[in-house]
């Protein structure tokens, strides 16, 4: 494909002082969403793919900061620019929807109140014309009953229906990039679900490209086109989301999959990554996951490059399960 | 009861006793602890010198301020740094009786700092008894003392004490009873709420199973397990007794004029601060604000060290 | 909500009365109420009458009766100072006190809150940590020293405002007030700034703490998120959270204020009803200090009810659990 991609992130790196000196949450990753597409982004806890939502928003707050890198959205560099230009951009052409529906409404405003401040913070228009497109946006996430549900507080909808609230005014203006940050991971199965699908019509429908932040595989599999696995603030793996389930190139990619259940293995127990996520603080040299690693050896203690292999895949290691040639 | 087994009770009380304590080093920490902040180690020295100088005031303040044949009327209102009739320097001035005001400060330290010290002490000790008590037997008692003190702490501590002295009149010891009064019930509320959380643990039912005596259990094993919130407390009451203390002078209702603190020093200066004679007021004002400050300093250190949610 | 509210207004006059038979016991029961009741320089004739009137011949529990009875027709005794009716006299000083306070309330509020929210949103900031030394000295000096250090600085030495005193008032409504004159605004500020330090210091505190943990809530974040302005995030999400306690422990806090009029007006010279305790103090005019405390003691009383009853009004999840 030659056309722009809408969004390049090029060697973030994104750095925390603490007490302890600094942290390097992200260290280094590369990767790029184009039109329409759904990439997501997996890892544990503590992976740094949170942080990566918030740098591509310009979230992140003292003691963070983005150190180097490029965050380019439509071409043009967001590290680059001033508060303000960023912010015309934010809930216009970027947006982002968080992980505890509970916590992402502010409870003390009514809903109206928060849908039509998103939408004159971009549009000039009459409060009453703001209104009628915030019903409109309720009623298109599904929402029964819109124009009682807009005089409500948060705390008088379940769950999901806030999420859904939440998704709708990411929604607003049609963005051309969401960042979900684990959406569906506090709700019920059910729920999860149906809002999964519907995010998915809606952004289709609008044109939004999706990065979808999970730590949750079978989230990805069936919704993402392209998946990149990160650890310890690096992505160890990327490609089509079809090649790397199938054949995963990095061991800790091979690891996450062996630990979900799965109907067509039952009786056999689930195989586990053994030790824990290491802490940011006390990183091992070279490549993070070695101690935890059946194929490590004394060269892993060198930072594995990166290696462009397959259609459009990489992978950072030494010793990846699958060969370039193989792949090939 | 036969001396042994005596013995035995004892030393399975003293086990049981030990339980939660974990030795020196834990003392030796929070020692360590606290003088990694240079702020409450100058407090702590500020402190120290200004006990010290309390203490010391009648073998260094250069004359009685309570002895008025020692006073001097033609010395009134002299500035800093004037010479008495008698020859030597006042170096902080005199009061309108010719009081030398730094020996006036040294002596009206010791008054201050004295009811302070005294006053928490009283209202330590009592409020802590009572609080014990109230966790340790529960139901109606418990509901009785904490309804006392929920109704005593909804008034301000310097109108209950206003009033109390309205009655009382003025003198040290009535302004002591009415700062123990007024604060007897934030100890007993502080220690209700660390003991009733120690109350569950095992070394108290440990040392029920052992039969011993309940106000052993209460006072003994119960009392000293809830002492670090109590320390806290005490310490920044202290500042605030003193400062009290201070006020109640102030409004001419603490101690009797003969025997002036700091509040009353400041009080009497007031009248010429307004026509420039600055230093009665001023110099009492900064020893009084600066033990205060060197008490806070010392508290919030305190405060840090022995809280077990901040420690890490 | 209903039985909540009764519940309410039974616990207050419980309080009410304990505080009156605390108040009996004191003034009949341990001294001779003739001591305390009749001026000192009185005379077998109208000590006679005091006695006769306030039963002093009858038994304890008529005595305690005809208190009451008294109290409740706002018969608290008579000011041998003044030979007023003590109700009556407080009365005539409240308008100056609550003008007081409230514009100390005002000054607390307007200032803290800007304050707060500086020291919350700045937390490592040079400024942030000026204002936060200055609200622990605001909490631990005694009241009185900051408000001679008042006069001293703005009085004495600068010579802006005066010193003491209310200053020319005007008539609303049949009371006095003063902050509708330039004379009595310049008499107010100082006594008033004096009273709202305290306070000041509190709201510093609690906007700081609301601010910093608000500013780490999700929903702040999903408002910068929408593409807000700063001062609409700060000035809409934040501090709307950032309130609620603060407006719950203002009203709470607005007795104490009363309470800590008398130190402010007895350093400022004004002739509020603290003014009035501590030179009745000082002559023995004991019938106004009962009076003071009774009329306190109900002013406490309705004020923590009315802030209960409007925070339970504005709440839902306090309606609920206390119903």
């Amino acid at each position: 494909m030659t056309s722009q991609p809408i969004l390049e992130v090029r060697d973030l790196v994104v750095e925390f002082a603490t007490r302890d000196g600094v942290l390097t949450a992200i260290n280094g990753v590369s990767f790029h969403v184009d039109r329409g597409e759904v990439l997501g982004l997996v890892g544990e806890s503590g992976s740094g793919k949170s942080v990566t939502g918030l740098a591509i928003l310009g979230l992140i707050d003292a003691p963070g900061r983005i150190a180097s890198g490029s965050i380019l959205l439509e071409g043009e560099d967001l590290t680059r620019m001033r508060e303000a230009q960023l912010r015309r951009l934010r809930g216009k052409r970027l947006a982002m929807i968080f992980q505890d529906p509970m916590t992402t409404l502010n409870p003390v405003l009514r809903v109206d109140t928060q849908m039509i401040e998103a939408i004159t913070a971009h549009e000039k228009v009459s409060h009453k014309a703001a209104r009628a497109k915030a019903r409109d946006a309720l009623a298109k996430v599904g929402i029964p009953s819109p124009d009682e549900r807009l005089a409500s507080y948060p705390h008088q909808f379940s769950g999901g229906m806030r999420q859904r609230v939440a998704i709708a005014i990411a929604l607003l203006h049609r963005p051309a990039l969401l960042v979900a940050d684990e959406p569906t991971t506090a709700l019920d199965v059910t729920i999860q679900a149906q809002i999964l699908s519907e995010v998915q019509t809606l952004a289709q429908e609008a044109g939004t490209a999706l990065v979808w932040v999970t730590h949750d595989l079978s989230v990805v599999a069936g919704l993402a086109d392209r998946v990149a696995v990160m650890y310890a603030g690096r992505i160890v793996e990327q490609g089509s989301v079809a090649d790397v389930l199938e054949n995963p190139a990095h061991p800790y990619t091979a690891g996450l999959i062996g630990s979900v259940p799965s109907r067509n293995r039952r009786g056999v127990p689930l195989s586990q990554i053994p030790g824990m996520t290491p802490s940011l603080a006390k990183l091992p040299p070279g490549c993070a996951f070695a101690p935890r690693c059946a194929r490590a050896d004394a060269g892993c203690r060198n930072d594995p490059p990166v290696v462009a292999f397959g259609t459009a895949r990489m992978h950072r290691c030494f010793h990846p399960l699958v060969t370039a040639e193989a792949a090939a | 009861m036969s001396d042994h087994a005596e013995t035995t009770t004892l030393a399975a009380e003293a086990a049981v006793a030990a339980t939660p304590d974990k030795g020196e080093s834990l003392l030796a920490r929070h020692v360590a602890a606290f003088f990694e902040s240079p702020l409450a180690v100058a407090g702590l020295v500020t402190l120290l010198a200004m006990v010290l100088l309390a203490l010391l005031a009648p073998f260094i303040a250069p004359q009685n301020p309570y002895d008025l044949s020692q006073l001097d009327i033609m010395d009134g209102t002299l500035a800093p740094g004037a010479k008495s009739l008698a020859g030597y320097t006042f170096w902080l001035g005199t009061d309108e009786q010719g009081r030398d005001m730094l020996s006036g400060i040294l002596y009206g330290l010791r008054i201050s700092l004295g009811v302070g010290a005294v006053s928490t002490v009283i209202a330590c000790a009592l409020g802590a008894s009572i609080g014990v008590v109230a966790a340790y037997a529960g139901g109606r008692v418990d509901t009785l003392v904490m309804r006392v003190v929920d109704l005593q702490l909804s008034f301000p501590a310097i109108l209950v004490a206003l009033v109390l002295l309205a009655v009382f009149g003025r003198g040290v010891d009535k302004v002591v009873i009415a700062l123990v009064i007024v604060q007897w019930a934030y100890y007993a509320r502080t220690v209700r709420g660390s003991a009733l959380v120690e109350r569950r643990r095992e070394y108290i039912e440990a040392a029920r199973c052992l039969a011993l005596p309940k106000n052993r259990v209460v006072f003994r094993h119960l009392l000293p397990n809830c002492l670090p919130p109590l320390i806290v407390v005490a310490t920044v009451q202290v500042a605030h007794s003193i400062a009290l203390e201070s006020t109640l002078s102030f409004l001419g209702v603490g101690v009797p004029v003969t025997e002036p603190s700091l509040g009353m020093l400041i009080a009497k200066g007031y009248d010429y601060l307004l026509s420039g004679k600055y230093w009665i007021s001023t110099f009492p004002g900064v020893a009084l604000v600066l033990a205060i400050v060197a008490i806070n300093l010392v508290g919030d250190r305190l405060r840090d060290v022995l809280n077990p949610r901040l420690s890490r | 909500m209903l039985v909540y509210i009764i519940r309410r207004l039974g616990q207050s006059a419980l309080v009410i009365a304990v505080m009156a038979t605390l108040v009996f016991v004191a003034v009949y029961a341990v001294g001779n109420p003739v001591d305390i009741l009749a001026s000192p320089q009185a005379d077998q004739q109208e000590i006679e009458a005091i006695t006769r009137r306030l039963g002093l011949d009858r038994p304890l529990y008529e005595q305690y009766g005809l208190f009451v009875w008294n109290a409740l027709h706002g018969d608290l005794g008579r000011s041998f100072v003044y030979n007023e009716p003590a109700v009556q006299l407080i009365l005539k000083r409240l308008p100056a006190t609550f003008e007081l306070a409230m514009t100390a309330l005002v000054i607390a509020v307007g200032v803290g809150i800007p304050l707060g929210l500086y020291a919350g949103l700045k937390p490592n900031s040079l400024g942030g940590h000026s204002v936060m030394a200055g609200s622990i000295l605001g909490f631990s000096l005694p009241n009185f020293w900051q408000g001679l250090m008042l006069v001293l600085l703005f009085s004495v030495v600068l010579g802006w405002l005066p010193a003491g005193g209310r200053g020319q008032t005007v008539e609303i409504l049949g009371l006095p007030v003063s902050f509708l004159t330039v004379d009595g605004l310049q008499h107010l500020l100082l006594p008033a700034l004096n009273l709202a330090l305290y306070k000041m210091a509190l709201v510093i505190r609690l906007t700081r703490a609301g601010a910093r943990e608000v500013m780490l809530q999700d929903y702040v974040r999903f408002a910068r998120a929408k593409g807000l302005s700063q001062a609409r995030v700060i000035g809409v999400h934040v501090l709307k959270n950032i309130l609620i306690p603060v407006v719950t422990v203002l009203g709470l806090e607005l007795g104490s204020m009363i309470a800590f009029a008398v130190v402010t007006e007895t350093v400022f010279a004004y002739p509020g009803m603290g003014k009035l305790l501590i030179d009745s103090i000082s002559r023995l005019d004991r019938p106004v200090i009962v009076a003071y405390l009774m009329m306190t003691v109900v002013i406490f009383v309705v004020i923590n009810l009315v802030v209960d009853l409007i925070y339970a009004a504005i709440d839902p999840r306090v309606r609920l659990s206390e119903a």
